[in-house]
Parts: structure tokens; C-alpha cells; sequence
């Protein structure tokens, strides 16, 4: 496969950046996106050029690393799918694929395609724990979790925090994320302590970090890669309201 | 936006089905258009339920625009920067007009109350007489043409507005998703028609 890859290149978070086009005459159609670009690296690298910066990790698709917006699409055309196991066959032999970072106020460029997402860690300090005592951790059976809510909860907790729900908000808004977390731990007995200092202090550091607000535009479940529903956003709205309203 | 926007739609779904009373002629409409100003009575005085109405209404037009300007203000700031590859939208399109629909519906009341409560813009123009009011606007074209698009943003804005307020206010579930849409979108057409069908009848000549 012969492809042209445009690829947003900045050289720094200060620096301004444009899109550059590279040929990549010698794609394979099993390759995955992120081999795609690490061809093209060493061939950067060979030639003496700058490597296209990017964020990757485990490359099965579980660790939220990677992600950059392929075609105006987070994580590219294939659904529940994250950058690292999208592949080559998805596209055509000779297409221009445009290749940007997550856009939003609170990701800022670090280098080309990497942004810097530790807002979203700086959530899940605010409020993405519940306390248990580590050092004998209780046994699992002892706290019943009726099946609808652990289902639930587990959907919710298949969120990897890739950040492709607020790279594809036209609001830049984190609010998929953070209902994810918000639905996981308020939804179960263990995350029952923290149920109202959780979703207030999540949406204060969700504000504070300068993510957009929700108009339920619906974008950002298109993206994720882990089919996060709306109906979480629901879920922390109700929760928040609960919480505002100071019922206990 | 929620609390307020719900507020404005019991409003319209009982103007909507106040106007289709002209269908009954024009005694019906003109007794019903003056007991629209003696509600109340006689623990309120005249037309004290009207302006406690008008205050109310005038009030949740106000919230609700603040809150869109500042909910898009602060959308805005978020995302400066856009796509060199343009996104393609997965919303519909209720959803993507909801701004600029707002913007319309807004100018378009200012306009109707110039036109059938203030009277400045009626070519009629009698007061008590909103029969005959209703009438000589919508029998120029173009007043119905307005009516037709601010009803059709009113549909649009209704469709996507209910659900995201069900969404708001936490009132939606995985079981309750496909009955509240199915009533937004029943609302909507249902205000957007019921609105309509009088400006139609008049330029078709069933009302005159």
C-alpha cells in the first residue's frame, strides 16, 4: 500500500505547528497505525529527520496511551477501536490520511501528536478512589453486588482514559470520563462512603482543569473506544444533583 | 437551560392548543383571547395573572439565554483550536443548530409580541379584536413564510432540547432512552404542526 500520511508537527508546546506531508510508499495492510508511524520514523530517523513524537504503551488496546485523530475521527474510522489496533486494511491504497492530536484547551501540545493529559489524572485524584483498607483487603464474596449493578459498573469501568471523548467534543468537554467514573464507583456498595464528595469534587476538578461544558451533542460516545454510554452522563447529573441537593 | 426550557414548553403546548380555537370562529377565539386577560379572578385583579405570567415567562427566556451564552462561551474557550480534517458530525441536525435556532427563536418572539400583544407590527391592529388581528397578518405571504421557519427552528430545538434536558436533569435510563426520544421528537412535531396549521389556514383562505 502506498500511503500520504499529514501529520500535525510541532516542535514544542510553545511552538506553532503545521501539518507536513509524508509518503509511505511501503504500508502493509496488517500493520496496525502505530507501526504504520514507527515505519516512518525509521525512515525519519535514517535520514536524519525528527521523529514524529507520539503516545503509545501496551498495544493491545487496554491502556489508554495511545490516540491521535485520524481523518477528523478520534482513534480513526473503526468503532470501539483504540489507534494501536486500527489497522492498515481499514484504509485504501493510495489515500492522504490527516493525522492531529486530541484539541481541547486543557491538552495541551507537548510534541507533534503527544498532549499532555494529566487534567484527567488530576480527576481521578479528586474523586476516582474509594478507601479500603490495602493492607487486608476485605474478601471479595462478603459484599454483595446485585448482577444488573455490577454489569454497570463494569461497563463504566472499562474506561481507559484515553481522552478520544474530550478530543472528540466539540466542546472539548470531559464529561464522558468523568460520568464513567463517577457511574463505576457511585453505582457500587465499595464506592458508597465517598458517593457525594466523589461527583462534587470530580466536577470541580473537571471545571477547574478548563474542559468545555456537555450539550449532549452525543460525539463523545461515537468515539470511545470502550462504548461508554450517555447514559452515564445521566448517571452524574443525577448524582450531582443528589449530591447538590444534599441528600444523604 | 433544562428547568427553564421545560418551563417554556408546558407554556407553548397550551398556547398551541389555545390557538387552534379559532378554528371555531370568531366569537370563540376573541372570548377566549379576552379570558386569556381575566384569569383569576376575582382573587386577582384584572389582568394581574397575565402579568405575573409575562414576568414569569420573560424571566425563563432571560435564564435560558444566559445560561446558553455562558455554556457556549466557556465551549468555545475549550476548543480553540479546530481539526485541520473537518469532523464528520455523528449528531443530528437539531443538534447542531441548537445555537443559531436559539438566536432565531429569540428575534422571532420579539417579533410576534410586536405583532399580535404590542400591535405595532399588525396591520389590524385593534385591541380585543384578535380574530380579525390574526387574520390580516397571516394573509401576507410573508409573515407565514417567517411563522413556517421560526416553527421549524422551534421543532428542531424542541427535538433535541427534551432529550438533553432529560439527560440534565439525570431523568434518563438505558430502559426510558427510546420513550424519551420518541416523546421529543413527538413533541416537537406535534408544537411545530399545531403552531402552523392556523398561519396555513389563513393564507389558504378556511379562515378569513
Amino acid at each position: 500500500m502506498k500511503l500520504t500520511l499529514r501529520i500535525w508537527r510541532q516542535a514544542g508546546p510553545a511552538e506553532p505547528g503545521r501539518m507536513v506531508a509524508y509518503e509511505v510508499p511501503d504500508a502493509n495492510p496488517d500493520m496496525s497505525f502505530l507501526e504504520l508511524l514507527d515505519v516512518l520514523n525509521e525512515r525519519l530517523t535514517l535520514e536524519g529527520d525528527d521523529p514524529v513524537t507520539f503516545d503509545h504503551d501496551c498495544r493491545e488496546g487496554i491502556c489508554g496511551a495511545c490516540g491521535v485523530v485520524i481523518n477528523g475521527q478520534a482513534h480513526g474510522p473503526r468503532e470501539r477501536t483504540t489507534t494501536c489496533q486500527l489497522h492498515m486494511r481499514e484504509f485504501s491504497d493510495g489515500d492522504v490520511i490527516d493525522v492531529e492530536p486530541w484539541r481541547s484547551v486543557a491538552f495541551g501540545v507537548v510534541k507533534d501528536l503527544m498532549v499532555d493529559r494529566s487534567g484527567l489524572d488530576r480527576i481521578i485524584r479528586a474523586g476516582g478512589y474509594i478507601s479500603v483498607n490495602t493492607g487486608s483487603a476485605p474478601e471479595a464474596h462478603a459484599t454483595p453486588v446485585p448482577k444488573p449493578i455490577a454489569d454497570t459498573a463494569f461497563d463504566n469501568a472499562t474506561c481507559i482514559g484515553c481522552g478520544a471523548c474530550v478530543a472528540a467534543c466539540p466542546n472539548g468537554a470531559a464529561m464522558l470520563f468523568a460520568s464513567a467514573k463517577v457511574t463505576h464507583l457511585n453505582s457500587l456498595p465499595q464506592g458508597a462512603p465517598e458517593r457525594t464528595e466523589r461527583v462534587l469534587n470530580i466536577v470541580e476538578a473537571m471545571d477547574a482543569e478548563g474542559f468545555g461544558g456537555c450539550t449532549n451533542t452525543g460525539e463523545c460516545t461515537v468515539a470511545c473506544p470502550k462504548g461508554i454510554p450517555m447514559d452515564s452522563i445521566a448517571t452524574l447529573n443525577r448524582e450531582y444533583l443528589r449530591a447538590s441537593l444534599g441528600r444523604k | 437551560m433544562a428547568v427553564t426550557g421545560l418551563l417554556m414548553l408546558l407554556f407553548l403546548i397550551v398556547h398551541m392548543l389555545g390557538n387552534l380555537k379559532i378554528f371555531y370562529g370568531r366569537d370563540d377565539f376573541d372570548h377566549y383571547a379576552g379570558w386569556l386577560r381575566t384569569i383569576g379572578e376575582p382573587v386577582l385583579h384584572g389582568a394581574w395573572y397575565l402579568w405575573i405570567q409575562r414576568f414569569v415567562l420573560l424571566l425563563a427566556v432571560v435564564l435560558h439565554a444566559t445560561s446558553a451564552y455562558q455554556l457556549s462561551r466557556r465551549d468555545l474557550k475549550a476548543r480553540p483550536t479546530k481539526y485541520a480534517h473537518h469532523q464528520r458530525a455523528q449528531a443530528g441536525y437539531a443538534t447542531h443548530v441548537m445555537r443559531y435556532g436559539g438566536i432565531t427563536l429569540a428575534l422571532f418572539i420579539i417579533y410576534h409580541i410586536l405583532d399580535f400583544t404590542t400591535l405595532t407590527l399588525n396591520r389590524h391592529g385593534v385591541e380585543g379584536a384578535a380574530y380579525d388581528n390574526v387574520v390580516s397578518s397571516f394573509s401576507v405571504w410573508w409573515v407565514t413564510a417567517i411563522y413556517i421557519v421560526a416553527m421549524i427552528c422551534l421543532g428542531l430545538h424542541i427535538q433535541h432540547g427534551f432529550w438533553s434536558a432529560a439527560q440534565t436533569l439525570g431523568l434518563n435510563r438505558p430502559s426510558r432512552d427510546r420513550a424519551v426520544r420518541g416523546l421529543a421528537t413527538g413533541l416537537a412535531v406535534l408544537l411545530t404542526v399545531g403552531f402552523l396549521i392556523v398561519p396555513v389556514a389563513v393564507l389558504a383562505g378556511l379562515v378569513d
